[in-house]
C-alpha cells in the first residue's frame, strides 16, 4: 500500500525515556516468566514410550531456555515496534492521483491474473511441479469460492464444508468403480448429490444462528467422515477407495494407446499432457463456479442472501423466505464442494478418509476469511497466498499447522475484516443509516 | 441387569470428565459469549502436564500414592490454569469488540497451535502409563459376570464432586462469584458499577482451565493415555454436554457431561462401538433443533 501516513500530532509523551525503558523491560520480564512457566514441563521435559511401553522421560533445558529467551526478545521487539509505529487507529490519506492509480491497477490486477493463469501450463510446461502446485491452488480457488456463497455471501458460517467435497469425491469414486460412468457423467451427479446433502444439512439448522450453527456443520462434517470410516462395506473404510478411473476428454482418454488423444492429433505422447489437461479442467471448473455465483448475486436470490448476512431480522420482516434462502446457499455451496470433491478423485486416483478431515474445512474457511468473506478475487489471492506459503512450509512439515494456526490468530487480531478486502452489499442504499449492521451485535441496537 | 450395573458405573465416570470440561464452555459462553474452540485442547495440555509431573515424582521416589495425587492434581491446575490465562490474553482479548465470527476463528487457529505445540513437543505416539490407582470392589457377583467398582472410579467421582461444590460456592457465594455473574448479565453496566470485567473474563478462563486439567488427569488415571489429538474429539462431546444442559447453566453442564456418558457408553454395549462419536454428535444436532435452549437453560429473548 503506497501513500503517505498522516498521523495526529503525536502526543507529548508524557514518560522519560527512562520510564518507557523500564516499562518494557518489565513488560518482558512477564511474558517472559509466564512463558517459563508454560513451557516448563511441556518443553524441558520430553517423554517417550521406551521399547517395552514404559514410559521415559529425558530433560531438554537449553531448548527451554531458548524459548524462554526468544519470549523476553520478542516481546521488547513486539514493544519497541509498537512505539515505532505510533499510536493505533491512523488514517491513511492517498493522495487523488495515486488513488485513481490505484484503482486502475485494482481493475486490472482479476485480467491479468486470469490471462497469467490461462498461461501458466503453456510457460511451465516442463515444470511439472508448478502444474502440480497450480492444479492445487484452483483446487482451493474453487473450494473456496464455493464456500464463499454460504460464508460470504449468505453468511451462514460453515465449519463443515469438507462434508461435501468427501461427498463428491465419494459419489465418483463409488459411480465410476463399481458401474464405470464416465467422469462427465459422474461430475453432475457428484453436484447432485452434494447439493442434496446440503439441503440435508439445510433443514435442520434453519433455525440455527451463528456460533450455533457452526457447531452443528462441523459435528455434520465428522459425522460424514466417521460414516466413511466405519461403513467398510461401501467405502473400503480407513483403507480408502483406489484405482479411480482417470478423466477422458469428452470420451478420448489421455493415454499413450492408438485410440488416445496423442495418438488422434498424431503428436507425440507425453504424461504431461494429463496435467496440462487437469489443469484446465479445474481452471473451467472454478471459472464455471465464479461466473455462477457472479450471476447469482445479480438475482433476487443473491439479493436475498446478501440481505440475510447483513440482517436475518430485518430480513423476514421484509418477506423474504428465510427457508428456501438458506437451502439454496447451502446447497449451491455443497454443489460446488461436490464438483470440486469429484475432480480431486479423479486427479488423485485414490481417496480415502484421510483427506476430509477437520483441518481441510478450516483451511478453506481461512482462505474465505482472508480474502474478505465475499470478495471472489480475494478468495482467490487468499488461495494462492494460503497454498503457496503452505509449500514453503513443505520442508517443515511438523510445524505447518502451526504456524497457520498462529497466522490464523495474528490475522484475526490484524485484519479481522479479511486481507485483501471486504464486500459490500451489491445494491444498497446511496444514503448510509446512521448505524450500518456492521456496528452492531446480533440482538443489539 | 448386571451388564446394565456395570455400563452405568462407566457411564457416570466418562460423563463426570465430560462434565468437568463442559464447565469450562458452559462459562466461556455464559460470559463472553464465544465457543472457546481451544478449550478441548486445554484439556489435553491438562493431561500432558499431570503425565509429566506423574513421571518426575515417581522418579525421584515418591511412593505415597495420595500425595502423588494431590501434587499431580495441584500442579496441573496451576499450570494449565496459566495456559488459559494466556491463550485468553493473546487470542481472545483483542477481538472483544470485533465482529461476531472473529473470536471463534482465532478460536480455531489457537486450537491448531495448542494440538500442533503438544505434537512437536512431546511427540505424536500415545503416551501409556501403569495403572497409578489399583484394586476396586465387587458389587454384585451372578452368573460369572461381575460388577466391579473400581477404586479410580470412586477417585474420578468424588473428584468431580468436591470440585463442582467448591466451585459452585465460588459462584454462588464469592465476590468474583458475584462479579462473574453480572458481567454475564450486563458488562457495560457492570463496568459502571465497577466491576473489572477484564479481569473477571480472564478468571473465567483461568478457572474453566483449571477444571479442565482436573479432567485431563482424570482422563490419565482411567483410561492411562494421553495422545496429542485427544482433545478435539473430547471437546466436541463436553460442548455437545454444555448445549445438551443448557448453555450458560453450571448444573446444566454437569447434568449434560452426565446424560452424553451415560449415552455413549450404553451405545456403546448394545449397539456399536465404531458409531459411538456419530451417536454422539447426533445428539447435538437432535437437541439443537428441537431443544436449543437445553435441559435447564434459560430460553434466548430475540431483541431487534
Amino acid at each position: 500500500m503506497t501513500g503517505e501516513r498522516v498521523t495526529a500530532p503525536a502526543p507529548e509523551s508524557k514518560l522519560a525515556p527512562r520510564a518507557v525503558a523500564a516499562f518494557i523491560f518489565k513488560k518482558a520480564l512477564i511474558s517472559a516468566l509466564v512463558a517459563l512457566v508454560l513451557f516448563s514441563l511441556m518443553i524441558g521435559i520430553r517423554t517417550e514410550a521406551g521399547p517395552t511401553g514404559q514410559l521415559t522421560y529425558w530433560t531438554r533445558f537449553p531448548d527451554l531456555a531458548g524459548m524462554v529467551a526468544a519470549v523476553f526478545f520478542g516481546s521488547i521487539a513486539v514493544e519497541l515496534l509498537r512505539l515505532w509505529w505510533g499510536p493505533v487507529g491512523t488514517v491513511m490519506v492517498v493522495p487523488p492521483k495515486v488513488a485513481s492509480g490505484l484503482a486502475v491497477a485494482r481493475r486490472a490486477i482479476a485480467p491479468l491474473l486470469l490471462i497469467f493463469t490461462f498461461l501458466v501450463p503453456v510457460i511451465f510446461y516442463q515444470q511439472r511441479y508448478i502444474l502440480d502446485l497450480g492444479i492445487l491452488v484452483l483446487t482451493y480457488v474453487m473450494l473456496g469460492w464455493g464456500l464463499n456463497v454460504v460464508v460470504g455471501l449468505a453468511g451462514l458460517l460453515d465449519l463443515g464444508y469438507v462434508a461435501f467435497y468427501a461427498v463428491g469425491a465419494y459419489s465418483y469414486a463409488l459411480l465410476a468403480t463399481n458401474f464405470d460412468l464416465s467422469f462427465w457423467v459422474c461430475l453432475p451427479l457428484a453436484g447432485i448429490l452434494a447439493a442434496l446433502w446440503g439441503v440435508m444439512l439445510g433443514f435442520p439448522v434453519l433455525r440455527l444462528r451463528g456460533d450455533y450453527l457452526a457447531i452443528v456443520t462441523l459435528a455434520f462434517g465428522e459425522i460424514i467422515r466417521l460414516v466413511i470410516i466405519n461403513w467398510q462395506s461401501l467405502t473400503g473404510g480407513p483403507n480408502g477407495v483406489s484405482g479411480i478411473p482417470r478423466p477422458s476428454l469428452f470420451g478420448i482418454p489421455l493415454t499413450p494407446g492408438d485410440d488416445g488423444l496423442a495418438a488422434k492429433l498424431g503428436i507425440e505422447f507425453s504424461p504431461t499432457h494429463r496435467i496440462v489437461f487437469l489443469f484446465y479442467l479445474i481452471l473451467a471448473l472454478a471459472l464455471l463456479t465464479n461466473w455462477v455465483t457472479i450471476r447469482l448475486r445479480r438475482l433476487p436470490i443473491g439479493r436475498a442472501w446478501e440481505a440475510l448476512r447483513e440482517d436475518e431480522v430485518a430480513c423476514r420482516a421484509l418477506g423474504i423466505n428465510i427457508t428456501t434462502t438458506k437451502l439454496t446457499a447451502f446447497a449451491t455451496g455443497a454443489m460446488f464442494g461436490g464438483f470440486a470433491g469429484a475432480f480431486f478423485a479423479t486427479r488423485q486416483g485414490f481417496i480415502s478418509p484421510e483427506s476430509f478431515t477437520f483441518q481441510e474445512s478450516a483451511l478453506v474457511l481461512a482462505i474465505v476469511v482472508l480474502g474478505g468473506m465475499g470478495s471472489q478475487l480475494g478468495v482467490a489471492l487468499a488461495a494462492l497466498a494460503m497454498i503457496g506459503g503452505f509449500e514453503l512450509f513443505r520442508g517443515l512439515d511438523q510445524y505447518r499447522m502451526l504456524v497457520f494456526g498462529l497466522a490464523m490468530v495474528m490475522l484475526m487480531i490484524w485484519r479481522p475484516r479479511g486481507l485483501i478486502g471486504h464486500r459490500a452489499p451489491t445494491v444498497y442504499l446511496e444514503r448510509n443509516q446512521a448505524i450500518s449492521s456492521d456496528l452492531v451485535k446480533e440482538g443489539h441496537g | 441387569m448386571d451388564y446394565f450395573a456395570q455400563q452405568l458405573i462407566n457411564g457416570i465416570v466418562l460423563g463426570s470428565i465430560y462434565g468437568l470440561i463442559a464447565i469450562g464452555y458452559t462459562m466461556v459462553y455464559g460470559i463472553v459469549g464465544m465457543i472457546n474452540f481451544a478449550h478441548g485442547d486445554i484439556f489435553m495440555i491438562g493431561g500432558f502436564i499431570a503425565l509429566i509431573t506423574f513421571l518426575i515424582l515417581v522418579s525421584i521416589g515418591l511412593t505415597v500414592v495420595p500425595v502423588i495425587l494431590l501434587i499431580v492434581l495441584l500442579v496441573s491446575m496451576a499450570i494449565t490454569a496459566l495456559y488459559g490465562w494466556t491463550v485468553e490474553r493473546i487470542a481472545y482479548r483483542p477481538l472483544r469488540h470485533s465482529f461476531r465470527l472473529a473470536p471463534m476463528l482465532s478460536a480455531i487457529g489457537m486450537s491448531f497451535v495448542l494440538t500442533n505445540y503438544s505434537q512437536i513437543a512431546q511427540g505424536a505416539r500415545v503416551k501409556p502409563v501403569p495403572p497409578i490407582i489399583t484394586g476396586g470392589y465387587t458389587l454384585l457377583e451372578k452368573n460369572g459376570f461381575v460388577v466391579r467398582l473400581s477404586n479410580v472410579q470412586i477417585v474420578v467421582v468424588i473428584t468431580t464432586i468436591v470440585l463442582l461444590a467448591i466451585f459452585t460456592w465460588l459462584v454462588a457465594r464469592t465476590r468474583l462469584g458475584r462479579d462473574m455473574r453480572a458481567c454475564e448479565q450486563d458488562q457495560t453496566m457492570a463496568a459502571l458499577l465497577g466491576v473489572d470485567v477484564d479481569r473477571t473474563i480472564s478468571m473465567t478462563f483461568v478457572i474453566g482451565a483449571a477444571l479442565a486439567a482436573v479432567a485431563g488427569m482424570m482422563y490419565l488415571l482411567y483410561y492411562g493415555l494421553v495422545d496429542f489429538f485427544m482433545g478435539f474429539v473430547a471437546g466436541i462431546k463436553a460442548f455437545t454436554a454444555a448445549v445438551l444442559g443448557g448453555i450458560g447453566s453450571l448444573p446444566g453442564a454437569m447434568l449434560g457431561g452426565l446424560a452424553i456418558g451415560l449415552i455413549e457408553t450404553m451405545w456403546s454395549a448394545y449397539f456399536s462401538v465404531e458409531y459411538k462419536d456419530v451417536a454422539a454428535f447426533s445428539i447435538l444436532i437432535v437437541v439443537l433443533i428441537f431443544m436449543p435452549t437445553g435441559l435447564l437453560g434459560r430460553p434466548e429473548v430475540e431483541k431487534v
